[in-house]
């Protein structure tokens, strides 16, 4: 099967490219992929500590005691209008429209920033309450799921503001395009495990 | 006097003169002779002017071949730490049977077997396969370099920034005492108190960062930068058990970074994931520990078996037998090793049907395994063997693998188990897969790539030594570590009162002498290939008539790998070439686009470093400082967009010219 011999009269094969070909965006968009599956399994982590532990109150509050779910739902719009905005952004990129990609971005950014002042709000007022992370499992593996999305919502916002920074510097180069991209899945993502968040944390929290 | 008190406790949080274990004598001359080789080291390197060298050529570098042997060279100098640990472990437990109390106390005989396991897996293996994965991986995929270089050269640094934690535990405080993988509630706050435990979370913790963006990086060259012609079905085997084993990496270090991070909190802040008290669960520790755990070994052994199918194809001078059938073996085993992981605690009463699922998971991986196994033996039937180096460890790996393998699958019966589980007897089956597969595999590949790296091969006198003195080393340490643990022994012992013990321990106390012989061996050997580099040099790049692409190219390489990108036809590309009349291209060079090397991979890997340590020590105005430094470092670098240069047309012709001049000169 191996002894392979051309044929007689075959043309020589050709053994290496002339011209350099060229890896499109050099694999980002591919790698980032790869990086928010890795990410999304952190929060799979977090999600079975609470699946386990969400129900270990310790003679401490539970979550029915302790949702608000009127201030979840609003918190819930304004990161759900935040995708869209960021949307907006992106529409805005692809047709090479940089100032208008900076407003959308920075009204992405402050609804952010909404959303994260309503989670501390949140977050201080329960610990105000004495639901504290110490309290019981069922606070730990809560404050910690809530509170790892709510870093990398900030982590979100300092990378916008970042971009937002080197967009005006550069305005919308490949390069730029290529961030702007990323922190779009990235950003997107983050909605995503939201509405998990939203549904088995506080949605399924108040049921008795 | 209490404020003064109070300050020092500001400035140096927990860390006071009491940490520096001055009072223990072992310490005291391992940290002598450490801090005489380091400053002779840093005195050489300084009275030679190489500090210059090594930062720009080497430090700084973002070519995956510098990167593969610098990762290469962290692997070697911490096996040797986590071997000292293993002969002052068996040497202890030979010691210290009867009324004889051995030479290590209790606390310290506990960090130093916690110690030998947490650096072998992750400070050895790891970078050892890292390292060889990524020297050889683009080389034959006929890539420049990998995905992401910038991202590599970070990954290294964040892993020999893990290493450097890990190794100062050893002089300023203590490890952990919870063994390898930090079991809770023993490593929890209630438990152990102290620094180690600490140590071993920020040292896992940094080096886990690297370890995942490799993992990331690796699998996006093999997906995105194959040479055209390059299916996925001509990837060469040893790029295949890359790309599984890197999936396995990107799929389990995330579960690692979140859990050791949930036992932090438990230590830092006081939550209860893991404590017996306020509704906290130990066994989902053990769960999440071994969801990590139990693939990871999956990682280690993968690459090798990669390795091992290169070697017996290149010295059987064959094709590889059943290449498809490795190929879905491969994958097969990548995929149950996801489902395994509870084998590990099949005592702890999850009940039968549970139990059931593990032991047959466990089992069904024996099945793969075992054809590629076949597959070896049938490559080499009616080849063309020649008893190189490279090949004589493949030689010795398939008995000793079988072996330890089948101990596996026994293990893998919960009934056996329950009597088995927590002795010597897994002690020595782990070890058995571990030394026999993994770490055969990699002297395997260090035997058998020295020569593409450096332009000499190895010398084989010392090599062939090297080999014999592992393989009868390891089977006199181990087959009485079977024997007692089918006798009851447990594992973690630090003293026996029955002496009936002890002349099994004396035999594998002997047998540990035999290992570093080998490691002495090794080490020999190197040093002897350096100053015989003149007879033993190749200038063809093709020393052991190879068949992947690695071999098209010089050796050592040039910066950019190929002049021109290899065009492949069949699987064994460079085979192919030399059977249908390859010639060299000797004209029509083009400027080649490069990454530019950068000093950002060592500064945000010191300073999260530094931040470790910070926390470590509960210094918390150097935490504060040193992670501000590290996000204002990491977006800084953002801002450098000017990343990249091209080397120009002359100066790969004058580097191509060079080598054909070698290549004439030889013919």
């Amino acid at each position: 099967m191996h002894e392979m011999t051309p044929p007689p009269g075959a043309t020589a094969p050709v053994f290496y490219a002339q011209e350099e070909h060229a890896h499109g965006d050099g694999g980002t968009l591919f790698g980032f992929w790869i990086y928010l599956m890795g990410d999304s399994l952190i929060f799979a982590v977090l999600f079975a500590c609470y699946g386990v532990l969400g129900r270990n109150f310790a003679a401490g509050p539970s979550g029915a005691d302790l949702f608000d779910l009127r201030l979840v739902a609003v918190n819930t719009g304004l990161l759900l209008l935040s995708s869209i905005t960021y949307g907006f952004a992106m529409l805005e990129m692809d047709k090479d429209q940089a100032r208008k990609t900076l407003v959308w971005l920075g009204v992405t950014g402050l609804l952010g920033a909404a959303f994260l002042a309503i989670e501390l709000y949140e977050f201080a007022h329960l610990i105000h309450e004495g639901a504290t992370p110490q309290r019981s499992a069922f606070l730990s593996s809560f404050f910690t799921l809530v509170g790892t999305h709510g870093l990398h919502v900030t982590v979100g916002i300092v990378w916008l503001v970042t971009l937002m920074i080197q967009v005006r510097q550069r305005g919308l180069i490949v390069a730029n395009q290529r961030r702007l991209m990323c922190l779009s899945m990235f950003w997107h993502f983050l909605d995503v495990v939201w509405i998990g968040v939203f549904t088995f944390v506080y949605l399924m929290g108040v049921m008795r | 006097m209490f404020s003064n008190l109070d300050l020092q406790q500001l400035i140096f949080g927990r860390l006071t003169l009491e940490a520096i274990p001055y009072h223990e004598p072992i310490l005291l001359g391992t940290f002598a002779v450490v801090a005489l080789g380091g400053i002779a080291l840093l005195g050489a390197i300084t009275w030679y002017g190489k500090w210059g060298y090594l930062w720009h050529e080497w430090f700084t570098s973002v070519d995956h071949k510098k990167i593969g042997i610098m990762y290469i060279v962290l692997a070697i100098v911490m096996l040797l730490r986590g071997f000292a640990d293993a002969v002052m472990m068996i040497t202890q437990k030979a010691l210290a049977v009867g009324a004889s109390e051995g030479y290590l106390p209790p606390h310290h005989y506990d960090q130093v077997f916690s110690a030998h396991g947490s650096i072998m897996i992750f400070f050895m293996a790891m970078p050892f396969v890292t390292g060889i994965m990524n020297y050889v991986m683009p080389l034959q995929i006929g890539a420049r370099d990998v995905a992401f270089p910038f991202l590599n050269n970070f990954s290294f640094w964040m892993t020999a920034g893990g290493a450097i934690l890990t190794m100062m535990s050893l002089f300023v405080g203590e490890f952990s005492r919870a063994t390898w993988l930090g079991f809770a509630p023993l490593s929890g706050a209630a438990y152990s108190p102290g620094v180690g435990v600490d140590y071993y979370i920020w040292g896992l913790q940094v080096a886990g960062v690297g370890t995942t963006l490799s993992g990331i990086n690796l699998i996006a060259t093999i997906v995105k930068m194959r040479a055209p012609g390059m299916t996925m079905m001509k990837l060469p085997v040893f790029c295949w058990t890359t790309l599984a084993s890197n999936a396995i990496i990107v799929t389990i270090f995330p579960v690692l970074t979140a859990t050791l991070a949930l036992l932090a909190l438990d230590r830092y802040v006081g939550t209860h994931f893991f404590t017996n008290d306020y509704g906290g669960n130990a066994m989902m520790y053990m769960n999440l520990i071994w969801i990590w755990g139990h693939p990871e070994v999956y990682v280690l052994i993968l690459p090798a078996f990669g390795i091992y199918s290169e070697v017996v194809s290149t010295f059987c001078s064959k094709r590889l037998f059943g290449y498809t059938s490795m190929v879905y073996a491969t994958m097969v085993i990548a995929l149950v090793s996801w489902l395994v992981w509870l084998h590990h605690f099949f005592t702890m009463g999850a009940g039968p049907t549970v139990n059931s699922f593990f032991a047959i998971a466990s089992m069904i991986i024996s099945i793969p395994t075992g054809a590629k196994v076949f597959n070896w033996l049938f490559t080499m039937y009616r080849g063309k063997i020649r008893f190189e180096t490279p090949f004589v460890w493949v030689v010795g790996f398939i008995p000793t693998f079988v072996i330890g393998g089948l101990t596996g699958v026994l293990l893998a019966v919960p009934p056996v188990d329950f009597v088995v589980h927590n002795s010597l007897f897994l002690v020595a089956h782990f070890h058995n897969v571990i030394i026999g597969g993994v770490v055969f595999g990699l002297l395997a590949g260090v035997q058998y790539w020295f020569p593409k790296a450096f332009g000499y091969k190895l010398d084989p006198f010392w090599g062939k030594a090297s080999f014999w003195c592992w393989l009868v080393g390891f089977w006199t340490v181990f087959t009485p570590l079977y024997i007692l643990g089918l006798m009851g022994v447990t594992r973690r012992t630090q003293h026996f009162d029955d002496p009936a013990v002890q002349p099994f321990l004396t035999v594998a106390a002997v047998g540990v002498f035999i290992i570093a012989a080998g490691i002495l061996a090794f080490l020999i050997q190197l040093f002897v290939s350096y100053l015989r580099r003149e007879q033993l040099r190749d200038l063809t790049g093709d020393p052991w008539d190879g068949r992947t692409l690695e071999w098209a190219t010089s050796s050592p390489p040039p910066p950019y790998n190929f002049a021109f990108t290899p065009v492949v036809h069949d699987l064994d590309a460079w085979w192919d070439m030399k059977q249908r009349g390859y010639d060299h291209p000797l004209e029509g060079f083009r400027p080649i686009h490069m990454p530019k090397n950068t000093g950002a991979g060592v500064i945000l890997a010191g300073l999260s470093t530094v931040l470790g340590f910070a926390l470590v020590w509960y210094i918390w105005w150097l935490a504060a400082l040193s992670f501000i430094a590290l996000v204002a470092a990491a977006i800084t670098h953002t801002f450098n967009y000017n990343r990249d240069y091209y080397i120009p047309a002359e100066d790969v012709a004058r580097l191509e010219g060079r080598r054909m001049a070698q290549l004439a000169g030889r013919a």
